[in-house]
């Protein structure tokens, strides 16, 4: 089961402030941890919402709208992406995931479970995929 | 937080922290079964304390204390059997002052190491190869014995026997608790990577209808090997076993057809190639290719290259610097990871990878791939008059892969009567209907 961690943005993280040494050592470690008991998949910080864009759908027309985004609360300052055998477990690894915003101060990650194809056998996940695959067709 | 509740996280708990904490009692009392049975008494004394108290923070802090402490009590136990009474009660104060300092030194050395210490000891060589494997998934992968024994195919009694054997044989041979260096430790290493290799291929084994716990043999395996990339990052084909593994995880998605029949590499489709474990792989063949120090990675990984760069190296470090069967499996897998689609494929590349395979660990599978390799990189007659070495071999005898490349082989070349009965003969030999079908619609092919 694969598990992404969404570490919510804070003003600091907003305005592109570098963490405070003590924090990078707990993510460091943290993630040493995860990858010291092969759990880590993946992982990265996002540059600040004033660096990004984006597209608004509106009837069958699209704009690009520039960041820096107002809703600090809502946005995304990174991910980790993990890999255990139980919902039971990713909360276990999750609990333990260092305050993102530096101990003491309020700060929010979201948790949600990766969609997996199933495993084996058909059903209409691997058939929509087989006829939207970019794979080479056998001769 | 329900009962229930913390009894589940508990078990998280316990898959997460339970190698470390065996592996660190294993340390301070030197057997294997005590220790478990040690973790096993700091887990019951968690699930009495934690639902009231709540799960500490450092839940595997909490559990090695715990240990630690019933370590204690039992190694005094130990040793007062031997003491008269006078003596313990002169000795209890000063006793108490160095087990506490003693045990905080030995615990605070790297656990890391004592994990690697672990997987070298329950995958010693003088284990039969199943109690390696029982021993190995439940003390290094979490797995209960029944967990096991659904993923064998067996009974949990068998398993826990297996194990039980497993650890009275580690204690009765005095299995010393260390890494081991000098000689032994390419033979002992090796010994660990089969061991794993071994339980991934017997998750890739499951079919649809299995228990769940055989196909998660295959995450097992992979994480196990990336637990190992992590305490020994300088070992080829640690590495090598690591990009092995995440490469062949990642088609894991493509390998099964509509009706659950194999679908070959070659016609899988890509789409359903895990992109990040390929990344994975790729990373983890870089890094392997790098504890040769020459400069290699695989964007530029070719046989001569390899040969050219080695000449510059001394000869002792010659004899230790080819790439071993992990590591070129692994670039084998790279090679078809990194191919958009089957026709991209680099098989003059492959070819010499498989050249490479065939020398440093020969098989007549190897060859067999090899002549596949052979024949897409320089035509069908070049991978016939491999084939052609390998048609009475006994290890292939039942195998219809054999006879159904050759018979591909010599379509190629436009033997079609010597082609129709090669596929007939491979269409025998298969249990697959859909393979079957398939083999002879082949096979009719020739006729016209």
């Amino acid at each position: 089961m694969r598990f992404m961690i969404i570490v919510k943005a804070t003003p600091d993280s907003e305005a592109g402030k570098m963490p405070e040494p003590e924090l990078l050592t707990a993510m460091a470690s943290y993630h040493e941890e995860l990858a010291r008991a092969g759990a880590l998949l993946d992982g990265s910080g996002l540059k600040p919402s004033s660096t990004g864009w984006r597209v608004r759908y509106a009837g069958d027309g699209r704009t690009v709208v520039d960041g820096p985004f107002a809703e600090t609360k809502e946005l995304i300052a990174g991910y980790t992406l993990i890999q255990v055998k139980s919902r039971e477990e990713a909360l276990e690894w999750t609990r333990r995931f260092p305050n993102p915003a530096g101990e003491g101060r309020p700060a929010e990650i979201e948790v949600r479970q990766l969609f997996e194809l199933e495993d084996f056998g058909n059903g209409p996940e691997i058939d929509r995929f087989r006829e939207i695959g970019l794979g080479d067709k056998p001769a | 937080m329900s009962d229930a509740d913390v009894r589940r996280a508990i078990d998280a708990v316990w898959r997460i922290e339970s190698a470390r904490l065996i592996a660190g009692l294993t340390r301070i009392v030197r057997d294997v079964g005590l220790a478990e049975q040690l973790a096993h008494d700091a887990l019951v004394a968690a699930l009495e304390q934690w639902p009231a108290a709540g799960i500490p923070a450092n839940p595997g802090a909490w559990l090695m204390a715990a240990g630690r402490n019933r370590a204690i009590d039992h190694l005094r136990r130990a040793r007062r059997l031997e003491r008269s009474h006078a003596e313990i009660g002169r000795e209890r104060e000063a006793a108490a002052r160095d087990d506490a300092a003693e045990l905080d030194a030995a615990i605070d050395n790297d656990m890391g190491d004592d994990v690697l210490r672990l997987i070298f000891m329950t995958c010693h060589p003088v284990l039969p190869t199943e109690a390696r494997v029982a021993l190995t998934l439940r003390l290094l992968g979490g797995l209960t014995t029944d967990e096991i024994a659904r993923a064998y195919l067996t009974t949990e009694p068998a398993i826990a026997q297996r194990i039980v054997r497993a650890k009275r044989t580690l204690s009765e041979k005095q299995i010393p608790f260390e890494v081991p260096r000098g000689r032994d430790r390419a033979d002992r290493l090796a010994s660990v990577l089969e061991v794993i290799y071994l339980v991934f291929n017997e998750g890739y084994t499951a079919t649809a209808g299995d228990d769940w716990t055989r196909p998660a043999l295959c995450e097992d395996a992979l994480r196990l090997a990336r637990v190992l990339a992590g305490l020994a990052p300088d070992e080829p084909e640690v590495l090598g076993l690591a990009a092995l593994l995440e490469l062949q995880s990642s088609r894991l998605r493509a390998r099964i057809g509509p009706s659950g029949e194999p679908i070959l590499l070659l016609d899988q489709n890509r789409a359903l190639w895990d992109l990040l474990l390929i990344r994975r792989g790729l990373a983890a063949l870089d890094r392997g290719l790098a504890t040769f120090d020459l400069g290699l990675t695989t964007l530029d990984l070719r046989l001569t290259t390899f040969d050219v760069s080695l000449t510059k190296l001394d000869r002792a470090q010659r004899a230790a610097g080819r790439p071993g069967p992990y590591l070129l499996q692994a670039a084998i897998a790279a090679c078809h990871a990194r191919a958009r689609t089957a026709a991209e494929t680099d098989w003059p590349q492959i070819a010499a990878l498989y050249a490479a395979l065939a020398a440093a660990a020969p098989s007549p599978i190897v060859e067999l791939n090899r002549a596949v390799a052979e024949s897409m990189a320089a035509g069908p007659q070049a991978g016939l008059d491999i084939i052609d070495r390998l048609v009475h071999e006994p290890a292939l005898a039942g195998y219809h892969l054999l006879p159904s490349v050759r018979g591909d082989l010599l379509f190629k070349l436009g033997r079609h009567a010597e082609a129709r009965a090669e596929f007939l003969r491979a269409a025998a030999l298969t249990r697959n209907a859909r393979e079957q079908t398939l083999l002879q619609s082949r096979a009719r092919a020739c006729d016209g």
